[in-house]
């Protein structure tokens, strides 16, 4: 019953009443209600652009993302070869990457005064550089760097998941090679596919640092909500805003839907496994172990940039192909000044209280969830999927759109805190992180969850253990490294988090995002990268640690 | 007064009646089987006598007490799991030792039983092995040791042998038995294999379709079925579908079949007189069935021809068509006997059973 109650506020002062709160705003005008702020922003040229724009971008970046991953999932799921292992190694690094951190490496490798365009114009002798990392195409490259994991990933996971024995069944009923991968392959790849596309497109449109930093003309949705809230437009922001938060529920909801059919290829029967094919063919070796090579380069050369830009002098790299002049300085002032202190101290601490919130939340949330499974009378089904859905909406909605809104909800005396003002207060950005972040918690904690034999908890339970025995001797025990890894995991992207921490963040809560776009504008390029490679070194750290959990738990 | 005794109890799942209405008696000492084919619901009828499922309706009453809606871990009952439900973080001493702990018992007594429970089990010495360094069959007995160390007023077996393969399961049968009877223990058993309930259970409850269809001593279950259904299940058998001819009143039947309309004689017991002009069915062993391939004027013998003859090994099945009636023989020898070949069947009126 505590849990029922816990459960339910969160959510009520999290999720229902800030999205309620804006959406009720977005339909109100001098305390009437009125579509008027619909049919006056829709007939603004400049937002109907970013929607056409958002939307654009989106459905570019899905292309090329599945362009890019699909092939290379094929490619190294199949097949053996040297340099295989050095590119899996990598592959996913662009998804443990802080979007802003990403966008700034990107700059210093790609940008029209990064490492690439400055060595050709010198390479070559041009006047100019010779290319302007702004607009479509830099926006799409950026975009299939980053998020070309998710089919990378999904296709693979869908491949393996895929039974052997039903393409070598379909083989000595006489299909083809290429029949093969047409109609017993792909339809079984199907919803990887579409959940690898749905996530893309979702992280697409939610995508702000780097339509900020080189988007150019191109102006997304999320652009349009910081520049109006920075105007000070609080009723177009916030019509804005619902209309990129109905976006994202609409994704949300076919990704839903998509992902429970998922099911499907996992109810396959006793197979064999799939052994990976070695390439015969010379050539293709050689061409599949260049690709692989390639590839791994091009994932680590942004990290790397950032690594090198770290130990630039200031001052030193204006039209040189790389610094010339190298120094610790940028470290240095990381660790004595008080201002930058203190900024890691803000990120750590408000990342470190929303993921123990999240953590701790989670129990709640998936005990209740469990236990709906089995007691129809007391948790219904339907409660239980209201419940899961609740849950995640806060992980579809862009972070602009979850920061919009609980500084709507919040941002004056409100129905559900009184007189208390949590917009302008430390404390708002330490509840938005734990609002974006917990859905991740609590699927981590899921998954463990799931992999737990519930006969065990029956035989602790026949055996004499009570609930709170049985959760503390079988249950805990092994879920706690899952759980604490999936809170590592929140804690990290917290770390770096930027979307919504530049819309709410005070003073007093000043985290490292905003540190770094700071010093990004002032050209303090040393110093901005410096930050970075701490951040990434963090991470690192952080995913180690968790990954180390994981094979722990199996 | 009975041990334990389940009075009417009915569970749904969703749609799906997975129980129902099942009334049965355990008593003392007794080891008492549920047997049926997957689906049954006899899993789901354990589980309400553990308390790990509440019944839609009916009671549960235990030593005259209604247990119905005491939660498992104040019944104490022991249980086996079909997958052993071992804790894998905890080595065998503390999953043995796992309900004595919760009963906060002294770690002078813990050490003692957990010990002792280890060596009924024939694993002393095993305290401090990780569970996943268990094979199938240790990990068997692990789970029973955790079971009896609690000093459990009722054991509960959920398929235990299932997972085992078929030379251990023979053995570790014999052992489980000899275990139980040993510590003069009460035990409910659900298995789906009919020789294993045989082996093992001194009284039996056949469940088909979430219904207790016929409880009763091994032996009786298999001469007399009462139900097709049960009949059917339990071994192999010859239905014959046939129609009363004679009076109902007496108790010497005569019977025609529906198939190759032959006459066929039984003896009926009075509380099952079938009634006339209705059809019923008639059942036979295939090893009470008998073959012959000179004339003979025994009573029921029906004349055929041999459809096919399967070679299993110590015994054959022979199949034989007599005029549209298919009939199965279990024989020792084939000698003599050939596909094709015109024979007599005889059907013994002592071994033809009426079926309600």
């Amino acid at each position: 019953m505590a849990l029922l109650l816990v459960t339910a506020v969160v959510l009520l002062y999290g999720v229902i009443y800030p999205n309620l709160s804006v959406a009720i705003s977005s339909f109100q005008r001098a305390g009437t209600w009125t579509f008027a702020n619909y049919t006056e922003i829709l007939s603004q040229r400049i937002v109907l652009e970013a929607i056409v724009s958002s939307l654009g971008l989106s459905v570019a970046t899905v292309l090329c993302c599945a362009l890019v991953g699909i092939p290379l999932a094929f490619l190294f799921e199949r097949y053996t070869f040297p340099g295989r292992r050095l590119f899996a190694a990598f592959a996913a690094l662009p998804l443990v990457l802080p979007p802003l951190v990403g966008t700034v490496a990107f700059i210093y490798l790609v940008g029209e005064s990064g490492i690439l365009a400055h060595g050709i114009q010198n390479l070559l002798g041009l006047q100019n550089p010779p290319w302007r990392l702004r607009g479509w195409s830099a926006l799409i490259l950026f975009h299939t760097y980053t998020m070309y994991p998710f089919f990378y990933v999904l296709t693979g996971a869908g491949l393996r998941r895929i039974d052997a024995s039903l393409a070598e069944a379909a083989r000595s009923l006489g299909a083809s090679k290429t029949t093969v991968v047409r109609r017993v392959v792909l339809p079984q790849l199907t919803p990887s596919l579409l959940a690898a596309a749905l996530l893309t497109f979702m992280t697409s449109m939610a995508s702000f640092s780097a339509p900020l930093l080189f988007g150019g003309d191109v102006r997304v949705l999320t652009l349009e909500i910081f520049t109006a809230r920075q105007r000070g437009d609080f009723v177009i922001a916030i019509t804005e805003t619902v209309i990129l938060a109905v976006i994202s529920l609409g994704a949300l909801f076919f990704f839903q839907r998509y992902e429970g059919t998922r099911r499907f290829a996992a109810a396959a029967m006793k197979g064999a496994p799939r052994r990976r094919a070695s390439i015969a063919s010379g050539p293709a070796r050689v061409l599949a172990t260049t690709l692989a090579v390639v590839f791994a380069i091009v994932l680590v050369l942004p990290v790397a940039t950032l690594f090198l830009v770290s130990f630039a002098r200031e001052g030193s790299w204006t039209t040189q192909t790389i610094p010339s002049a190298y120094t610790f300085a940028n470290y240095q002032r990381l660790f004595a000044d008080p201002w930058a202190a203190e900024v890691f101290f803000n990120s750590v601490t408000m990342s470190a209280i929303a993921a123990v919130a999240a953590l701790l939340w989670s129990f709640a949330v998936v005990t209740l969830l469990r236990r709906g499974r089995n007691e129809q009378k007391f948790f219904g089904e339907g409660w239980r999927r209201l419940l899961s859905l609740l849950v995640l909406v806060p992980w579809a909605l862009p972070g602009t759109v979850v920061a919009v809104s609980v500084a709507e909800a919040y941002g004056g005396p409100s129905l559900l805190l009184g007189s208390f003002v949590l917009v302008g207060t430390f404390w708002i950005l330490p509840v938005v992180y734990f609002l974006r972040f917990m859905p991740l918690v609590v699927r981590a904690l899921q998954a463990s969850m799931e992999q737990v034999d519930p006969t065990l908890e029956e035989a602790a339970g026949s055996l004499g253990a009570r609930a709170w025995q049985r959760f503390m001797r079988v249950t805990l025990p092994l879920v706690w490294p899952g759980a604490v890894a999936g809170t590592l995991l929140a804690f990290v992207i917290a770390l770096g988090e930027y979307v919504a921490s530049v819309l709410v963040f005070v003073p007093a809560n000043r985290p490292i995002s905003i540190a770094i776009a700071s010093e990004l504008r002032d050209f303090n390029l040393g110093a901005a990268a410096a930050y970075g490679v701490v951040l990434i070194v963090i991470i690192s750290i952080s995913m180690i640690v968790a990954g180390r959990l994981e094979k722990l738990r199996g | 007064m009975p041990f334990l005794s389940l009075n009417d109890i009915s569970r749904t799942f969703g749609t799906t009646r997975a129980v129902a209405g099942v009334s049965l008696d355990v008593n003392q000492g007794e080891f008492f089987g549920l047997l049926g084919p997957s689906g049954c619901g006899k899993t789901t009828t354990l589980r309400m006598i553990a308390g790990l499922e509440k019944p839609d309706s009916g009671s549960i009453l235990f030593q005259d007490k209604d247990i119905t809606n005491l939660p498992p871990e104040r019944r104490g009952f022991g249980m086996v799991f079909q997958n052993y439900a071992l804790f894998p973080h905890l080595n065998v001493f503390e999953n043995v030792a796992f309900g004595l702990r919760a009963r906060h018992k002294s770690k002078e007594e813990m050490n003692e039983r957990v010990n002792s429970a280890l060596e009924l089990v024939q694993l002393p010495n095993y305290g401090k092995r990780a569970i996943d360094q268990l094979s199938g069959g240790q990990q068997q007995r692990v789970a029973i040791a955790r079971a009896i160390a609690i000093e459990p007023a009722l054991l509960l077996f959920d398929e235990p042998l299932s997972n085992l393969d078929v030379s251990l399961r023979e053995e570790t049968r014999r052992e489980l038995r000899e275990l139980v009877t040993r510590l003069g223990l009460t035990a409910v058993y659900v298995t789906h294999d009919q020789e294993e309930a045989f082996a093992l259970c001194d009284r039996i409850s056949v469940m088909v379709g979430g219904k207790l269809m016929q409880t009763g001593r091994p032996r009786e279950l298999y001469e007399q079925p009462s139900e097709i259904s049960v009949a059917s299940f339990l071994g192999r058998n010859n239905l014959i579908k046939a129609m009363r001819l004679s009076s109902s009143k007496t108790t010497d039947g005569e019977f025609k079949t529906l198939e190759g309309e032959h006459t066929l004689h039984l003896h009926v017991k009075h509380e099952n007189l079938a009634p006339l002009n209705k059809p019923v069915y008639l059942a036979i062993r295939p090893e009470h069935v008998e073959l012959s391939t000179n004339n003979n004027t025994a009573e029921n013998s029906l004349r055929g021809n041999i459809r096919e003859i399967v070679f299993g090994g110590a015994t054959s099945t022979v199949r034989v068509d007599a005029n549209g009636l298919l009939i199965e023989a279990l024989v020792l020898q084939t000698n003599g006997l050939q596909v094709d070949q015109p024979c007599n069947v005889i059907l013994s009126p002592d071994h033809l059973t009426l079926l309600k």
